[in-house]
């Protein structure tokens, strides 16, 4: 079967290539979700006016771990129809081999983005791809309500829980019988991953494995959040949030139905929207932490890689370079509200006006920290799916946060065996 | 009958044996290019140490996948490998817990469809048209249809429910692990009940009016009419349509992976092979699944059909 694919490629590049004798025909990969397609094709506009390339849009499914499966197929077949990759940013270590290493190609460039950004793309010292746009998770909530109820802003774990249960009893009890107090991402997947390592390190339990690759999840710190998490279940969130992604969250928030809310920032420019019921009423904060501890957000985003394989790897370096220029990253953050990799156009003052939450951004985004997909590297996907077990687990009542975290403790160690892969 | 006679017919019986072969023989080449040698390619990779990254290179390591004591070096160790995996025996119960009672219970609600279609009222061929909507929609789409109907704070379902006062609060049906499986085997059933129901109905079909015409003359009951006629007769059917039910059940794979695709309670072995191949570049690891999943498909099929004496080769009839 490779072969033939092989030969199907080799039979469509030489057409490829018959067809453009000046010009260079290029393609790209990425997962549209929101106006990304949109926003994407005006910017290729651009690039091809100017450069008198051509590029193809190869459009993939919304769900990350589905378009990583493809990307995974394709690499491994040494696909040459692809030359540039959109990737979620903990894929980098784990597909390192198959990407041209940008170091050289952006040396020029390279000091005016976020380190942590960059950090995450940088695996033994080789940068696969370079950042496009980050993604961080805030804590919405309900300005008006707490408002209303005189209640502050809550600035630790504890604080969120005997807020959005007071708000939430008070508003029942005022006829609004849907109501309740915080939704998240429960559900067993990467978003839950992304909940309990936020949980954990905001309470001083660490980063579950350390940038240098050792477990540290097995201690007292982390029990406890965890512990303190799945009293919300049934609390102040509905049961339901065991199978919850982040658009059952917003949709249970944005019907007016829940007093926090945590989410990416894709949802701000939603819940403020003009159909949005609540939007004159929601407000955005850093996520909470234990009180002695900075808060955590997990580091989202994608990033754009060069395909090793791609026929025209300098004409794709430049097209890379060219869509995550100043320009381009200030018509992302104002069209489809995409906080930039580029840490100036967080200044830019006509993007602060048309999108004012991009300047909100800038203390999550410094809050951030990284999953541990660069020191778990290959292994990074099933380490995960252990993470948000473990915390489902706890969140279900099967068993507590000391059992759940020194059982995880023990599985990752024999994931790792001699060393992480 | 004289040896000649014998001697010509054999001839007969080898020409036509030979253009049987000759007509059956494309569809043996087919069959081997897109199912035997997959399947020998998926098992060969159950004894190497392949990667999605490095699938060239995947060295033999015997039968590692499958088992392996672990030896930490101070005298201590432990077993690893897919039979000392808690997860994929958990994945395989599932499974078999989803095949059995989906099949049974499609097996039920079909044959009672089946019995009312096979009898004359006005708008007979309309109401088997649409029996058949639930099977006819993709199961991606029904699946995720029935999420959002279960849905515990938006879902029709809940509503129906409270409003009739049968519930007192909503049910996080695909949350919970009590009702994982539960909402599962509504999906399925309500999507393969009319497949059982057309297979079954196929059978009834089959069997000739005069039997009942002489029953009816001999004022046989209808419990023991259905018992002693028609039961004996429609059973092959029967049989036939639970063995391609239990095959396609044994394999579930969408309903679940939309509905619930990472919980403990309701990953089926489809699952967990997906899983290890694409997910977690353990495609060695989930090779050796997929072997282990097929020879298990393999051996219910395969006792089912000789313990029900099922005649497949079609020499009785």
């Amino acid at each position: 079967m490779r072969n033939k694919t092989i030969l199907a490629l080799g039979l469509l590049s030489t057409m490829l290539m018959a067809q453009g004798a000046l010009a260079t025909d290029l393609s790209i990969v990425h997962g549209a979700v929101g106006r990304d397609h949109d926003v994407l094709r005006a910017a290729l506009d651009r690039y091809e006016a100017e450069s008198g390339n051509k590029v193809t849009i190869v459009s993939m499914p919304e769900r990350t771990t589905d378009q990583f499966a493809q990307f995974k197929l394709w690499l491994s077949a040494r696909n040459a129809d692809i030359d540039v990759y959109r990737l979620d940013v903990i894929w980098a270590p784990q597909i390192a081999d198959h990407f041209v290493d940008l170091t050289d190609a952006t040396k020029d460039i390279i000091d005016d983005f976020s380190p942590m950004a960059l950090q995450s793309q940088k695996v033994d010292g080789k940068l696969v791809a370079l950042p496009m746009f980050l993604g961080g998770p805030a804590l919405y909530y309900r300005a008006d309500l707490l408002e209303k109820y005189g209640k502050p802003v809550p600035k630790t774990w504890e604080e969120l829980t005997a807020t959005a249960k007071d708000v939430m009893d008070e508003e029942r009890a005022a006829g609004h019988t849907d109501m309740w107090g915080y939704v998240f991402q429960g559900a067993a997947y990467e978003g839950l991953t992304c909940n309990a390592m936020e949980w954990i390190a905001s309470s001083g339990g660490g980063q579950v494995v350390e940038p240098d690759g050792t477990i540290s999840v097995n201690n007292e710190a982390a029990a406890k959040a965890l512990d303190l998490a799945a009293t919300w279940i049934g609390g102040i969130s509905p049961e339901g949030v065991l199978n919850y992604a982040e658009e059952d969250a917003r949709g249970i928030f944005q019907s007016g139905n829940a007093v926090f809310m945590r989410n990416w920032n894709y949802a701000y420019a939603l819940v403020k929207g003009d159909d949005s019921p609540i939007k004159d009423g929601v407000a955005v904060t850093v996520l909470p932490s234990d009180g002695t501890h900075s808060p955590a957000s997990i580091l989202g985003g994608s990033h754009l890689g060069v395909s090793k394989y791609s026929k025209h790897p300098e004409e794709a370096i430049d097209l890379v370079r060219f869509l995550n220029n100043y320009e381009s990253q200030k018509a992302r953050a104002i069209d489809s509200s995409r906080p930039p990799t580029l840490m100036p156009v967080y200044d830019d003052k006509e993007v602060a006006e048309k999108v004012e939450f991009i300047p909100l951004w800038k203390p999550v985004i410094e809050n951030a920290i990284i999953r541990p997909s660069a020191p778990t590297k290959t292994s990074y996907n099933e380490a995960s799916s252990e993470i948000w077990t473990a915390a489902h687990d706890v969140l279900e009542g099967k068993t507590t946060g000391t059992k759940a975290v020194a059982k995880l403790a023990a599985r990752l160690k024999r994931l790792k065996g001699s060393g992480w892969k | 009958m004289t040896s000649g006679s014998g001697a010509r017919q054999t001839g007969l019986i080898r020409q036509r044996t030979r253009s049987a072969w000759m007509f059956v023989a494309p569809m043996l080449v087919v069959l081997a290019i897109v199912a035997l040698y997959p399947l020998a390619e998926t098992i060969w990779y159950g004894f190497t140490d392949a990667s999605l990254n490095s699938i060239d290179s995947a060295r033999f390591v015997g039968l590692q996948n499958y088992l392996e004591w672990l030896d930490y070096g101070d005298g201590d160790g432990e077993w690893l490998g897919l039979l000392a995996d808690e997860r994929w025996w958990q994945a395989v119960w599932n499974t078999l817990r989803f095949a059995f009672i989906s099949v049974s219970l499609e097996t039920l609600f079909g044959m009672i469809i089946a019995l009312v279609l096979n009898k004359q009222f006005a708008g007979r061929s309309f109401v088997r048209a649409a029996v058949l909507v639930p099977w006819a929609i993709p199961t991606v789409v029904s699946a995720k249809l029935w999420v959002w109907m279960l849905h515990d704070q938006f879902g029709i379902i809940n509503d129906l429910m409270l409003t009739l006062g049968l519930i007192s609060k909503p049910i996080a049906w695909t949350a919970s692990p009590d009702t994982a499986m539960t909402a599962i085997l509504i999906v399925d059933i309500w999507k393969t009940t009319p497949f059982m129901a057309l297979l079954i109905l196929a059978g009834l079909q089959m069997i000739p009016r005069d039997i009942y015409e002489a029953a009816r003359l001999d004022q046989i009951g209808p419990i023991k009419l259905f018992r002693k006629v028609t039961l004996p007769l429609v059973m092959p059917a029967v049989l036939v349509a639970i063995v391609f039910r239990a095959l396609d059940a044994l394999r579930v794979f969408d309903v679940v992976y939309i509905m619930t695709p990472n919980s403990d309670e309701t990953r089926s072995m489809s699952v967990f092979a997906r899983e290890n191949l694409f997910d977690y570049d353990n495609f060695a690891y989930g090779s050796a699944a997929s072997t282990l999943l097929f020879l298990i498909i393999a051996l219910i099929t395969i006792s089912f059909i000789y313990g029900t004496k099922m005649d497949l080769s079609g020499d009785k009839s």
